[in-house]
């Protein structure tokens, strides 16, 4: 579906060709190319997207007197796939895990900015970190099952948050997931199995299963596919496009490809700075900025 | 100029290599390496073969030791337990527990052996047995009245000495052919047996060997002493001679000194005379051929069996013996060779503790067939004695078992607390940091230390009773909780971050992630570390020692707060007795102690596997 939608943009990019070039030569007077340390609100952005799901406002990420992110501002539509690109240690995977708290488990980790989902301030000390993650959910760079049985896998989520009453509702809510993930039909018969025995395709989409069944609102992806082969990445690139029917889906990935893919919005991190970020038909055919061109067309990164 | 002229045959020589990898210094250097490989593998198998070496000595040392240890030898004795000699009015309980059990082991002994008279030899008669067969006897009595009461025999253990006796491990004794026709004089007292032949002139010479090592040992002795001899004169000269020179304080000391060494030299004088007259004695002795040789108690035993009868000799020629009658003879007829036997007791008897009385006793016991090697129950049922047949290990394994339920039950619950504590939820901060190296440092810390401990806080402050497996496993406790708590936080630390996420992911709060994920999968790691811990507190000695566990306590002990003794103290407390039988069940203790531990040792690795097949 992506390369149409591209095709598509190509043609409306050759319109707009003219205004975007005055643009990059503004970004680029602004802030010479790979300099450590980018002012706040240079962030180029397109029109952003119809529902806003998660937002985040001046987001400044700290490990220890290090800082990870400077001041991003981003917008998470709902129910589409947000890809964050961008080269390693640009701060995509620490962006992400602000977004569900994740980074609270790093005691140096300090997180200063607003995030909110809906309308919840996620950072606000009154808010229960358990409930933000069973509405934020994960899926890690790694598939990493529970070492027990697929149905523990993902009756674990639903049973710590007290989703099933009797064990019919759990193994219901078991099997939907593992349908929604594309894998029950690949497992139904052996449910009893330990998760760790599946390949690390089906293991990841194991996770998958088990991030849903607790019925999140929003799907966190950590490079979902970086250690899988390309079948098993295609089929979980299928799944992700399926799961956007239901979920807001946020994925971190470097393979451009993929982004352009699965995405519907596309966001390029540089150096702790979130240089652009648009529609994914725009990022890849008519990037502003120099840096985004430079790390799509493979110059770096 | 000569360099050049010297580089080209330096070039041209190593003509088939010349790269980098190829030529013959890289080949040398390759070969060197390869050496070096060879070497080290050497000097590690060169390493654990001595290691094996060791361990194969110490083990096959005290399973050798042990082995005798847990077999006893038992008497079977007739007694008098009829209802009308213990019970006449049928009065029960109150009237047995007064029996003169005594008796009726003294009495049933002298049944045997009508001949022994005096007062001298029943004694001896009534130490072969266990001075604590009447216990037994009267605690089967008391135990089960209606079984044993008519009984007309019972089998009591053997006094230490007699059983080592029947292990051979008394003395080495010799049998001689006989081959002339003895003919004793009497049946009674002390008696002569000629022999047609000259049956005892092997035995002569042996004796005659003998005088003539003792000779040679009291030689050794008059050299030594002779040596000291000399060196306190050659002293007494050199203080002499300095005398003169010196200051007045040092002259009266150096006078001191030569009057202390002139006295030395009177005693020393007085000895090397003894020796030398014991010396000419000997030696007179052991090479006058053919006379009449006196056996002392410092020379072999030789004891002539004929007629039914034993006689102890106390001279000997090469066709005579002369000696003391022990058992009765039947008649004074003559005996043809074969029919009668000489058997030399090569210790002699001053050197041991079994007699040659009660070695005669003790035979005739066994020709009676009434001895019978048993396995060592009272080595696995009772607790310590200070009659070393009677001495068992159970009063200890059961004080360990209470101390190591003690130990367990209080180290492993805080110590698996205080490691997820502090490896999941502590922050990182100096005082998490200093109490984490102190929790190193008490690792390190000498046992003893802990035992001082117990000592002032648990016995004097909190007044705990002493010498009871509670205390004991309250100090052990202390001991081990470093260990587990190490051992449990590498093993938390060794459960990969991407289960805590997975967990966090899903919502799991963070008790919720360490307690359904991160401690199970650490778990065969925290129970290796705890049976470790265990193992070790189950071999220490020290602490206990302090807190009163050393104490001889005689009961097994039926609760925690009774006073008893574990294990390893009980090794240590045996080590220390002089009895041969100590000697062997310190061994048999060792082997018991070691078993447990390879037992602990055994279940960690059955826990570590099944636990991780599990997951």
């Amino acid at each position: 579906m992506s390369t149409t939608n591209v095709q598509d943009a190509a043609q409306d990019m050759s319109q707009q060709a003219e205004t975007t070039t005055a643009h990059e030569t503004a970004a680029q007077s602004s802030q010479a190319p790979g300099s450590d340390v980018a002012p706040g609100g240079t962030t180029i952005t397109d029109a952003p997207p119809d529902v806003i799901k998660m937002k985040g406002r001046n987001v400044d990420v700290f490990y220890g007197d290090k800082q990870a992110l400077f001041d991003v501002d981003l917008d998470i539509g709902e129910r589409q796939v947000t890809a964050l690109i961008g080269p390693s240690g640009c701060g995509k995977s620490t962006f992400l895990r602000c977004l569900n708290r994740m980074n609270d488990t790093i005691d140096i980790a300090r997180i200063e900015g607003d995030i909110t989902l809906g309308e919840q301030d996620i950072y606000d000390p009154h808010i229960d970190v358990v409930e933000l993650r069973a509405r934020v959910g994960m899926i890690f760079q790694k598939p990493n099952p529970f070492p027990k049985s697929i149905f523990e896998n993902i009756a674990y989520g639903p049973r710590v948050h007290g989703l099933a009453d009797t064990k019919t509702d759990l193994e219901e809510i078991v099997v939907t997931s593992l349908q929604k993930a594309g894998l029950f039909e690949e497992v139904k018969d052996r449910l009893d199995a330990p998760g760790t025995g599946l390949s690390g395709g089906q293991q990841q989409r194991l996770c998958i299963a088990r991030a849903i069944a607790t019925s999140p609102e929003v799907l966190l992806m950590d490079e979902p596919c970086s250690a899988l082969d390309p079948i098993a990445t295609a089929k979980v690139e299928e799944l992700i496009d399926e799961l956007r029917e239901n979920f807001t889906v946020v994925i971190v990935t470097h393979s451009m490809q993929q982004a352009a893919r699965v995405s519907q919005r596309t966001a390029f991190f540089h150096l702790g700075i979130l240089v652009e970020v648009g529609a994914t038909d725009q990022i890849f055919t008519n990037p502003r900025d120099t840096r985004t061109r430079d790390y799509i067309t493979g110059r770096f990164g | 100029m000569t360099d050049v002229a010297a580089s080209p045959p330096a070039a041209g020589a190593p003509s088939q290599g010349q790269g980098l990898h190829t030529s013959d210094a890289a080949r040398k250097r390759l070969k060197a390496r390869y050496a070096s490989e060879a070497r080290f593998k050497f000097f590690g198998i060169a390493a654990v073969l001595t290691a094996a070496f060791f361990l194969v000595l110490l083990l096959s040392t005290i399973v050798g030791q042990a082995i005798p240890a847990f077999n006893q030898h038992y008497v079977t004795i007739p007694v008098d337990l009829s209802q009308e000699s213990l019970d006449p009015n049928n009065e029960g309980e109150a009237v047995l527990r007064r029996v003169d059990y005594d008796a009726v082991v003294r009495n049933g002994l002298r049944s045997l052996f009508p001949y022994v008279e005096s007062r001298g030899d029943r004694r001896t008669l009534g130490g072969l047995v266990s001075s604590g067969s009447a216990v037994r006897i009267r605690q089967e009595v008391l135990d089960d009245p209606d079984a044993t009461i008519g009984q007309t025999s019972f089998a009591v253990p053997l006094d230490d000495v007699a059983d080592l006796y029947f292990k051979g491990q008394v003395s080495e004794e010799r049998f001689v052919e006989t081959t002339g026709e003895a003919s004793p004089t009497g049946t009674e007292g002390t008696i002569q047996i000629l022999s047609t032949a000259n049956d005892f002139r092997d035995l002569l010479a042996d004796v005659k060997d003998f005088l003539g090592e003792q000779a040679d040992e009291v030689e050794r002795e008059l050299a030594s002493r002779e040596r000291s001899l000399e060196r306190a004169e050659i002293d007494i000269v050199s203080y002499r001679d300095r005398m003169p020179e010196e200051g007045s304080d040092r002259r009266e000391f150096f006078e001191d000194q030569v009057q202390i060494l002139e006295r030395g030299i009177n005693g020393l004088n007085a000895n090397i005379r003894d020796l030398t007259a014991e010396l000419a004695d000997l030696r007179a002795r052991s090479t006058a051929a053919g006379a009449d040789e006196v056996l002392t108690t410092e020379l072999p035993s030789i004891l002539v069996e004929i007629n039914g009868g034993v006689v102890k000799a106390s001279s000997i020629n090469a066709t005579a013996v002369e000696g003391e009658v022990i058992v009765p003879l039947t008649t004074t007829a003559a005996a043809s060779g074969g029919d009668w036997s000489i058997r030399e007791v090569v210790l002699p008897e001053r050197n041991r503790k079994l007699d040659d009385r009660s070695l005669i006793y003790l035979d005739q016991l066994a020709a009676d067939e009434r001895v019978e090697r048993q396995f060592n129950m009272i080595f696995f049922s009772s607790g310590a004695s200070r009659e070393a047949e009677l001495a068992g290990i159970w009063g200890a394994v059961v004080g360990s078992f209470f101390t190591m339920v003690v130990t367990l039950s209080l180290a492993f619950p805080l110590g698996v607390a205080a490691a997820i504590y502090l490896e999941e939820f502590a922050p990182k901060n100096r005082l998490t940091q200093l109490i984490e190296v102190n929790i190193n440092n008490l690792a390190a810390v000498p046992s003893i230390v802990f035992g001082l401990l117990g000592l002032a806080v648990f016995l004097n402050t909190f007044g705990l009773p002493r010498s009871a497996p509670l205390v004991g496993g309250m100090v052990l406790a202390l001991m081990t909780l470093p260990t587990i708590i190490i051992a449990s936080r590498a093993a938390l630390r060794a459960v990969p971050p991407s289960i805590r996420e997975g967990a966090l992911g899903v919502g799991a709060s963070k008790l919720q992630t360490v307690l359904h994920h991160v401690l199970p999968l650490a778990m065969p790691g925290i129970l290796t570390g705890t049976i470790i811990g265990m193992a070790q507190a189950l071999g220490e000695t020290a602490p206990l020692l302090m807190i009163g566990m050393v104490a001889f306590i005689v009961d097994i002990p039926a609760t925690p707060v009774d006073p008893s003794t574990v294990l390893p103290v009980q090794i240590f407390m045996w080590a220390d007795f002089p009895e041969v039988l100590f000697r062997q069940k310190t061994s048999a203790a060792i082997l018991v102690l070691l078993a447990f531990l390879v037992t602990m040792n055994a279940l960690a690795v059955i826990l570590r596997k099944r636990f991780e097949r599990r997951w």
